[in-house]
């Protein structure tokens, strides 16, 4: 295959050893170097190091000289009262996040695009990318100012409208948490979110809209039966990124909205992992269960692959 | 035939607005959360508390600001911030385009082989503690070099540099180049570089963006508080609710009264911490918006 192509762009040059070819683009594994030494020491060796899970890691002995202890940290997790709501935490609110922002960006594009008045279309696009730029920490500190009893926006609000009759405290509140970070996730991102859409949309050919308009269709008509078609391929590999990554929900946020009360639908395998690992200092067994997540992540990592690549054979390419 | 067309057209004009008019909802409810921190952190505590202050400040006071800029650790925050940020984005960039430029070159033997070894640290990883074993052990904690080196090669650039360099980049050019007697470092100086210009400036963006907003990093690796970037500083005021002394200062007035003007510390806080990139974005927007054509993987 290699060497089809090599013979393809320099037809006249002879066929020269691998060595000789190597040796010829020295520069070029000069540019490489920095960058793979890098990946070995800080992403390589980390995964070598990942035995510790099943040694009792101790700093003198070290990653290799630890005592080998089998299984004992997964039975540990797996003995924990906690742990099946912590999987079950975990799974749901990426499920649920899935769900929601997902199909927002989508519907949002397809209406940003149908806007005629461009200044109107510029201006709305800015603001709504503007809180992608805001960090977690920031919005963290926005929602509990938000949601707080005392004179948070939410209750004041609430309050005005009469919803409620007295301030509820939503930060604490553990059957609130999933709607908090949802929610939040789509102010922040949803705007952001329509960008690969609308740069699709962009590169629709403007006849055939012309065309469908003399043909009588109206524009709910030709977001059905021309956009929508047009981004169906971009919408199956944002899907495969999303479910691929579903075990690796945002740790950041759930770690910054969660308070000790909230904990029973907060506490996700990824906190767990920090406050294990970091806090706790028990190294071992915050890397086993981080290990567990990361198996159940390529396990369904694989079959989105294998599901969508049967799906995409009927459906695109 | 000639009504319904009319008939087609002001259908058309109905959605339009209906559209527009749904639209400029939504714009206003994306911004509203933003523009009422905005007026609360220049309104006296107790309007807020009562709800005066829902479209115009009420009882203005900067008293927040002055608090917030007398804090120590702000003000280190943000230097840490820039130097972490500025020092963070130049190694990545050149990571991401050395490599991206270097796997673009289409005679590299052993390529495939270099993009696999890459594309595994995508999605499988040593996790939280080996990672931070490792880095311990390297003598990294501390210092500015534990924020950037963990993070590797940012793989997901490199791919969409390699597809730039690709693409808008003719064969051409470098073949020239050669017979002219350029090496191929000159050439990528020379030529490759400055041709990048428009991708480079997507990957110095979002980098920067990433490096200003991070905090996760220093949580693990900064223990000295002296070296806390921005978001660090920010998390003690507006998660931990720590105003420190020099913030609450010389105040009369009992608790309730703490409290509120930890409040108005907080809104501060939150508009000193969003502005730089919220100002920044709109003048780099188009440059995103490109690098998203420009990197879109072709099937």
């Amino acid at each position: 295959m290699k060497k089809g192509k090599q013979g393809n762009t320099n037809a006249a040059v002879p066929k020269e050893s691998l060595w000789k070819q190597v040796v010829k683009h020295w520069e070029f594994y000069v540019l490489l170097l920095p960058g793979i030494l890098v990946t070995i020491i800080y992403k390589y060796i980390p995964i070598y190091g990942i035995q510790i899970a099943f040694r009792d890691y101790n700093a003198v002995d070290g990653f290799f000289g630890s005592a080998w202890v089998g299984l004992k940290w997964f039975q540990r997790f797996f003995g924990n009262y906690n742990s099946v709501r912590m999987i079950r935490n975990t799974i749901l609110l990426s499920l649920y996040s899935i769900l929601w922002t997902f199909p927002i960006p989508i519907i949002l594009a397809l209406l940003i695009n149908q806007i005629r008045q461009k200044r109107f279309q510029r201006v709305s696009q800015t603001i709504l990318y503007a809180p992608h730029f805001i960090s977690v920490m920031i919005l963290c500190g926005m929602l509990r100012i938000f949601l707080s009893p005392y004179g948070g926006l939410i209750n004041i609000l609430g309050e005005a409208l009469g919803f409620i009759r007295e301030p509820v405290n939503l930060i604490d509140s553990a059957s609130a948490f999933r709607t908090i970070y949802i929610a939040s996730s789509i102010w922040q991102d949803a705007g952001w979110g329509t960008i690969i859409y609308i740069s699709t949309l962009s590169s629709v050919d403007a006849s055939l809209h012309e065309a469908a308009k003399v043909d009588g269709a109206n524009a709910i008509q030709r977001i059905m039966h021309i956009d929508i078609p047009e981004l169906i391929p971009v919408i199956v590999i944002q899907l495969i990124m999303s479910f691929g990554n579903l075990m690796n929900v945002g740790f950041e946020k759930a770690y910054l909205l969660q308070t000790s009360l909230n904990k029973e639908t907060s506490e996700i395998i990824a906190t767990y992992v920090y406050e294990q690992g970091m806090l706790k200092a028990m190294y071992s067994f915050s890397t086993a269960v981080s290990l567990f997540n990361t198996v159940v992540n390529i396990i369904l990592l694989v079959a989105v692959n294998k599901i969508c690549s049967k799906l995409s054979d009927v459906s695109f390419v | 035939m000639n009504r319904k067309k009319e008939n087609g057209l002001s259908s058309e004009k109905v959605f339009n607005f209906c559209n527009c008019a749904f639209l400029l909802v939504l714009v206003v409810i994306v911004a509203y959360p933003l523009y009422y921190v905005l007026i609360a952190s220049i309104s006296d505590p107790y309007e807020v508390y009562a709800g005066k202050t829902f479209i115009l400040p009420s009882k203005v006071t900067f008293e927040g600001y002055a608090r917030v800029f007398r804090e120590e650790s702000i003000a280190r925050g943000y230097l840490n911030s820039i130097y972490y940020t500025v020092l963070g984005t130049l190694v990545s960039v050149a990571l991401i385009i050395t490599t991206a430029y270097s796997v673009s070159k289409k005679t590299l033997p052993f390529k495939k082989t270099i993009m696999v070894f890459y594309v595994i640290t995508m999605y499988f990883g040593g996790g939280l503690i080996p990672t931070y074993l490792v880095v311990s052990r390297t003598g990294l904690l501390n210092s500015v070099w534990s924020l950037i080196l963990p993070g590797g090669v940012a793989v997901y650039n490199v791919i969409v540099a390699r597809t730039y360099f690709e693409n808008s980049i003719p064969e051409e050019l470098y073949e020239a180049a050669a017979i002219d007697g350029s090496s191929n470092l000159g050439t990528f100086f020379k030529i490759a570089l400055p041709l990048a210009k428009p991708i480079l400036a997507v990957m110095v963006i979002f980098t920067m963006v990433a490096y200003w907003n991070d905090w996760f990093t220093a949580l693990i690796y900064m223990g000295e508080k002296s070296k806390y970037p921005l978001q660090l500083a920010l998390r003690q005021i507006l998660i931990q609710s720590q105003a420190t002394a020099t913030m609450m200062g010389n105040m009369d007035g009992g608790y309730a009264e703490a409290n509120k003007i930890t409040e108005l510390i907080k809104f501060a806080s939150i508009v000193v911490g969003a502005v730089p990139m919220l100002i920044a974005y709109p003048f780099v927007q188009r440059y995103f918006e490109k690098g998203f054509m420009a990197g879109a993987v072709k099937g």
